[in-house]
Order: structure tokens, then C-alpha cells, then sequence
């Protein structure tokens, strides 16, 4: 059916589509109208799913986990102080090795209080076990949330999924968006190790040094055949849906010298940036990732790469442009930029692109570089 | 006793300390409870004692969670399970620390929201696991590995906190009368909605007494008046058989303390205080059983 909706809505939607058996959350700007939605469709009996109300994020984690290892499906959605306040769990879940899927709706960190869009939030949780995948429209919020579910809860991965969309500029903006009957795209919940009292079992008891390094292993192991899984379901997604997903949406790169490299909102942005560049004669192309963990391996040898970084590590950089550097050997030119909602339009990236400094970083509107 | 389950879920060789009343109890507890049943466990001794990956001592299958997020946990469970037709017992058996404080939270949180699962804390008075330093729990004047010169505080009056939530059970126990906790048990089981037990667990390292002293010291506990036993059921309060005995006529305080070497060199000043409480609580419920509030 086609229809307008925010990011939001779009969440909600591929929510309800998936059938969870248990949603617990808890609100927070920008995120609130995806649980506010999901309640409603529980209230009116549109969505057949127990929905915990839960007095904090770190017990919206903690209920998903003992929903999750109890045999449903489960959801959450989160941003920001609520992720960071959640962290713990963050990591018990994929720890847990449950499929819960969560949409975080990016926002910065206080102080000083800012509600608009910023990565730093998903990126504090990048050591966790996490898939995390970027959104860059709300139809992709939609269709990433529903396949979200299937690469979660294939058994060859069986770690959880963070949906990831920028606050305001994705969660609160219209755009078209067209749902899908989902049909048996996502099969009944099975967990192998779901909790089950004829066969008592301790999960997640003490484990020794002997021990502990092996489930490590395991879930680095899961997160390398996720990729095959990532693109499996994509592919899959395309030819029952017609739309399609990769590692990373390219635009214009094939005989590209310069390629700019952005997520979310931004890496949509820069298509538009791009073509300004084309008609002024550059050989600009974007790669917009949206894959963040596992990592995709991206082709880009022999180009300029510019990277816009919506996010930074103090006292290091930019953490996509240090991921490129350390993956590809390519010395990116990196742009810090958008912190905080800081608007940046397509001229900005032009710019970017026309000023680049190989090797350099700049902060946007603080250095008088671009 | 004889109405009490030969089955055991909680095997022999635990890890814990010799005269752990806490592991006591939760053999009760699961006898209590039965093979259906999940125990949720948050960071504490509990989360020791149940043996290293991958052996386990229990009979049934434990969630190990997080140090704050117990309740939380359950109620994601219980929820699971009943959406899934289930019937299965979610039992959550904490310490005090991730109960009274670091916990607090997410068990209000359960119960506001009438989640169906049973509650446990066991109290043994201080961070059992991580050395014996003071908690919310720690009583007046106890020594801990923080509190090297006695808790200056009183002990945080977590019954009262969970009865403002108005669960539709909730009871004291003790180590040293487990047909009583097992009772309780079972009758909180049978009871839709949140329950709610709170067990006075000796422990010898951590209240400084020898091992084979732990039944004396939770029945001095109880014959004190300092642990009053009860059972309030949809807010009616009835006193257990053990302590409406002990509350007409209490111990003196001193042979309760006297044993424990948390105690020790306790001014004139603190123990006084301590028997106040003890006569103020004896009161407080006392009027309540008679009505008279
Ligand atoms: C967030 C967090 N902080 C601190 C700890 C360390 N820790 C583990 S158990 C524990 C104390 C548990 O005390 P209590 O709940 O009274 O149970 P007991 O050990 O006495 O059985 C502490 C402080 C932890 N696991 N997690
Ligand atoms: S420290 Fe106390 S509660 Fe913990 S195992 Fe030892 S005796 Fe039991």
C-alpha cells in the first residue's frame, strides 16, 4: 500500500508487520512516536503483542532479553541518553546471543541538550556484538526494520539488530512510503536456546578463562556469516519487494575519482552534491554505508575518498573515517560535520568535495578550510 | 516436614561458604516451586553458587542477568511465557544490594505494572559477593568492609517500600524456620500478579559467626523481634506462628548481637537506638494485626 509517513511511522509499520510477541520501551525525543504507535496498534488490537511500558531503558533492554529468551520476538526502540543509559544491556543481548531488534533514532549526547540528529550515540555502542545498519529514507527505515528481524533471527547470526535513522531529519520528515504484505517473509520465531524448563539449563552462568574467549569467538564468527545472511535477505527482499539493498547505495561511482562517503540522511544528501559536481565537470560518485557492523569491505582503490563524519571520537577523529583508513589504506580527507543537527546542504558537501585535503581533517563551520 | 518434596533442584557442592543460609533457603524455594520454573538471578552470591559454565548445581533452567535488571528481565519472561501459553513459575531470587539498591528500580517498575512473577530477595545484610561491604540492607551499627567503624544509617525498609506498591502477596521468611518459607512459597505461587518475599539470610563470613551458628542466628533474629515474620495477603496482615510468640515476649537484643562479630565494640548509644527500632517495629505491626492503625 502506498501512503506518506514519517521515519517513525515507518518503523511502527515494519513493526507490526513483523508480529512481535513482546514490545518494552521506554520514551525519549525523537524517538517517542515509534512506541507511542506501537501502543496503539496493541490497544486497538491491530498488532497481537504484549507491550511493556518499562520505567527506564535499562529495564526496556533488560525486559527484550528475558522476552527474547523466553521465545518471542522482540522490540524496543531508543535514542541517545536512553541508549547510552542501556548500554549494559546492550551488550548482555548480543552477549545472550538473542535477536532482539531495536531502532535507535540518532540524536546527540548533553549537554548542552540537543534533540537533533548526531551518530556518536550508535557508535558508543559499536563494541557490543550489534548489528547496526543506517537508514537513509523512510522507506528504507520500513524495509530495514522488517529484514532487521530475518538476519536477526537466522540461526547461522542469531545476534540483535539496531535500525538506525537520523533524528528529525528521518524520524519526523514525510516522505512516500510504500508497505509490503510480508507474507512468510519472516517465518514463526524459533530461538534454539530459548529458556525451557524440560530441559533446565544455566544461561549465562560464570565462565572461566577456559571458556569465556570461545563465546567471544562465536559471536565474531556470527558476525562474519552475517554478512552472506546481510545480502542473502537483501536479495531476497528485492525480488519479493523490487527494492534493493547492499553494504553500501552507490551513486555515480563507477568512473568516479572522488568518492564521498556518509551515512544516514547525509549520505542521501550527497547524491544531490554529487550532481551539482557532475555538471561542473568532477568526477564525483557517493557511497553511501550503511552497513556499520559487521563492516563491508569496500572497494575504493586508486579514488579520493571524502568522508563525512556525523560523529567524533575526542582526542582521535572521526570514527567512519579512521574505519575507512584502517580498512582500505586510503588516507580519506575527513569532514566533521552535521554534530548536533548542524544543518549541512548539498552545496556544504560540494564543497567539501571541491576543497578536499587528502589526509586532513576538518571541523565544518569551526576550521576556515570549506 | 513430611509434606515437603524429597525431589531437590538445587544439588550438593555448591560453591557456597559453609553454613550459607541464602542456598538453604533456595532449596526450599525450588522444592517449593517445582520443575516448572525459571529462577532469574542478578549479580550476587546466587549467580556463584549455582557453578561454572559448564556445570550447573540447579534442576531448573537459571537467567543470569545484570546486577540492576532482575525484575526487569522476569517481567520480559513472564510476559514471553504466558504469550505463549505457558504457565511456567518466574521466580526472581536476589540479593539484598540488587534489591534495596542498585535493583529498587526495576522492581518498583515490575510491580507497578502487575507483573506475574514471585520476587526474592534474600538478605544477608551486605555485598555478599564482592567481599561484604555495606548495602542499602546493612543494619544500624554493623561493621562491613565500608562501613569499618558500624553503618551509621539504619537499615533501609525495603517491605515497606514494596507494600506501597500494593502487590497482592507479600511475606518475611527466615533461614531458620523453612517450613514457614516454604509455605509461603507455595501460597505465592498460587497467586496471580506480583508476590513478593523477603528471607533474613545469615551469613557467617559476613555477620562474623561460626558456620554451624546459622539456624541459632536466625532464630535469635526472630525471637528478638529483630525479623518479624508475617504474610500480607491483598494488604491483610497476619503475623507468623513463630514470631507472634516472640513479639508478646522478645529475647533481649543482646543475645542476638552479642554472637555476631559485625557488632563488635557497638556503643551504648547505637544499641540503644537498635532496640528502639526493634520495640518500634514490634508496635507498628502489632497494632496493624489488631487493626488498629
Ligand atoms: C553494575 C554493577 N555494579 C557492580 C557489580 C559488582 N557486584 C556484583 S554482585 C555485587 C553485590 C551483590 O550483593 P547482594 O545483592 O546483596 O547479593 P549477595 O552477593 O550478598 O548475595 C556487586 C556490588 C556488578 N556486577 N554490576
Ligand atoms: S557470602 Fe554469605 S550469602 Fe554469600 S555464599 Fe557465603 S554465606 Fe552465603
Amino acid at each position: 500500500m502506498l501512503t506518506i509517513a514519517t521515519g517513525n511511522k515507518a518503523v511502527a509499520a515494519a513493526v507490526k508487520a513483523a508480529k512481535p510477541g513482546v514490545v518494552a520501551a521506554y520514551p525519549i525525543t525523537p524517538q517517542t512516536e515509534i512506541v507511542e504507535q506501537l501502543a496503539e496498534y496493541v490497544t486497538t488490537g491491530e498488532l497481537e503483542s504484549r507491550y511493556i511500558p518499562v520505567e527506564s531503558e535499562h529495564s526496556a533492554m533488560a525486559a527484550c532479553i528475558g522476552a527474547s529468551a523466553g521465545g518471542v520476538r522482540t522490540f524496543t526502540a531508543t535514542s541517545s541518553h536512553g541508549l547510552l543509559y542501556m548500554h549494559e544491556m546492550v551488550h548482555w543481548t548480543a552477549g545472550a546471543r538473542l535477536p532482539v531488534v531495536m531502532a535507535n533514532v540518532n540524536r546527540a549526547l548533553g549537554p548542552g541538550w540537543n534533540t537533533w540528529a548526531e551518530h556518536t550515540d550508535a557508535f558508543s555502542q559499536r563494541d557490543t556484538g550489534w548489528l547496526q545498519v543506517f537508514v537513509g529514507t523512510v522507506q528504507e527505515a520500513y524495509d530495514a526494520t522488517l529484514m532487521a528481524f530475518k538476519i536477526a533471527e537466522n540461526e547461522k547470526v542469531l545476534l540483535p539488530v539496531m535500525v538506525n535513522l537520523d533524528g528529525f531529519t528521518l524520524s519526523h520528515i514525510m516522505q512516500s512510503l510504500e508497505t509490503v504484505e510480508i507474507g512468510d517473509f519472516l517465518p514463526p520465531f524459533h530461538l534454539p536456546h530459548a529458556i525451557d524448563t524440560e530441559n533446565p539449563c544455566g544461561y549465562g552462568p560464570m565462565t572461566g578463562p577456559a571458556d569465556y574467549f570461545r563465546f567471544r569467538w562465536d559471536i565474531e564468527r556470527s558476525m562474519r556469516d552475517a554478512r552472506g545472511v546481510i545480502a542473502d535477505v537483501e536479495r531476497e527482499f528485492a525480488e519479493r519487494f523490487g527494492r534493493s539493498y547492499g553494504p553500501t547505495e552507490d551513486y555515480r561511482c563507477e568512473d568516479a575519482d572522488v568518492v564521498v562517503i556518509a551515512m544516514g540522511s547525509l549520505g542521501k544528501e550527497a547524491e544531490v552534491a554529487i550532481d551539482r559536481l557532475r555538471d561542473d565537470g568532477v568526477k564525483a560518485g557517493s557511497m553511501r554505508l550503511r552497513w556499520f557492523r559487521p563492516f563491508p569491505d569496500l572497494d575504493l582503490a586508486g579514488r579520493e575518498v571524502v568522508v563525512i563524519d556525523r560523529d567524533y571520537s575526542f582526542g582521535f577523529g572521526g570514527v567512519v573515517a579512521h574505519s575507512i583508513r584502517s580498512k582500505t589504506g586510503i588516507e580519506p580527507y575527513s569532514v566533521i560535520a552535521g554534530l548536533g543537527g548542524q544543518e549541512v546542504t548539498y552545496n556544504d558537501i560540494a564543497d567539501f568535495v571541491r576543497n578536499r585535503c587528502p589526509g586532513e581533517e576538518t571541523w565544518f563551520g569551526v576550521s576556515d578550510h570549506v | 516436614m513430611s509434606a515437603i518434596p524429597k525431589e531437590e533442584y538445587l544439588y550438593k557442592c555448591t560453591s557456597a561458604c559453609a553454613g550459607c543460609s541464602s542456598s538453604l533457603c533456595l532449596r526450599y524455594v525450588l522444592k517449593a516451586a517445582g520443575p516448572d520454573s525459571v529462577l532469574v538471578v542478578p549479580a550476587c552470591c546466587t549467580s556463584v553458587i549455582q557453578g561454572i559454565y559448564p556445570g550447573t548445581a540447579m534442576n531448573v533452567p537459571v537467567y543470569n542477568i545484570a546486577f540492576a535488571a532482575a525484575a526487569a528481565c522476569a517481567s520480559g519472561l513472564s510476559n514471553a511465557l504466558s504469550a505463549l501459553g505457558k504457565e511456567t513459575n518466574v521466580i526472581v531470587y536476589a540479593g539484598d544490594g540488587g534489591t534495596v539498591d542498585i535493583g529498587i528500580q526495576s522492581l518498583s517498575g515490575a510491580f507497578e505494572r502487575g507483573t506475574n512473577f514471585l520476587y526474592i530477595c534474600y538478605d544477608n545484610e551486605a555485598y555478599g559477593n564482592t567481599g561484604m561491604q555495606r548495602s542499602g540492607s546493612t543494619p544500624l551499627g554493623a561493621r562491613t568492609t565500608t562501613t569499618p567503624g558500624g553503618k551509621p544509617t539504619a537499615k533501609k525498609d525495603l517491605d515497606r517500600i514494596v507494600e506501597a506498591h500494593n502487590p497482592p502477596y507479600m511475606a518475611t521468611a527466615c533461614s531458620a524456620y523453612p517450613l514457614d518459607l516454604y509455605k509461603k512459597v507455595k501460597k505465592a505461587l498460587s497467586i496471580e500478579g506480583p508476590k513478593f518475599i523477603h528471607i533474613l539470610a545469615p551469613c557467617p563470613p559476613g555477620w562474623r559467626y561460626p558456620t554451624e551458628k546459622t539456624v541459632e542466628m536466625g532464630k535469635l533474629a526472630v525471637k528478638t523481634g529483630t525479623w518479624i515474620l508475617y504474610e500480607r495477603e491483598f494488604g491483610k496482615l497476619a503475623i507468623s506462628g513463630p514470631s507472634k510468640a516472640a513479639m508478646k515476649k522478645p529475647a533481649p537484643l543482646e543475645d542476638y548481637i552479642k554472637g555476631q562479630g559485625r557488632f563488635k565494640n557497638l556503643s551504648p548509644e547505637i544499641f540503644d537506638e537498635m532496640r528502639q527500632q526493634v520495640e518500634r517495629n514490634i508496635q507498628r505491626l502489632s497494632r496493624e494485626e489488631a487493626g488498629v492503625c
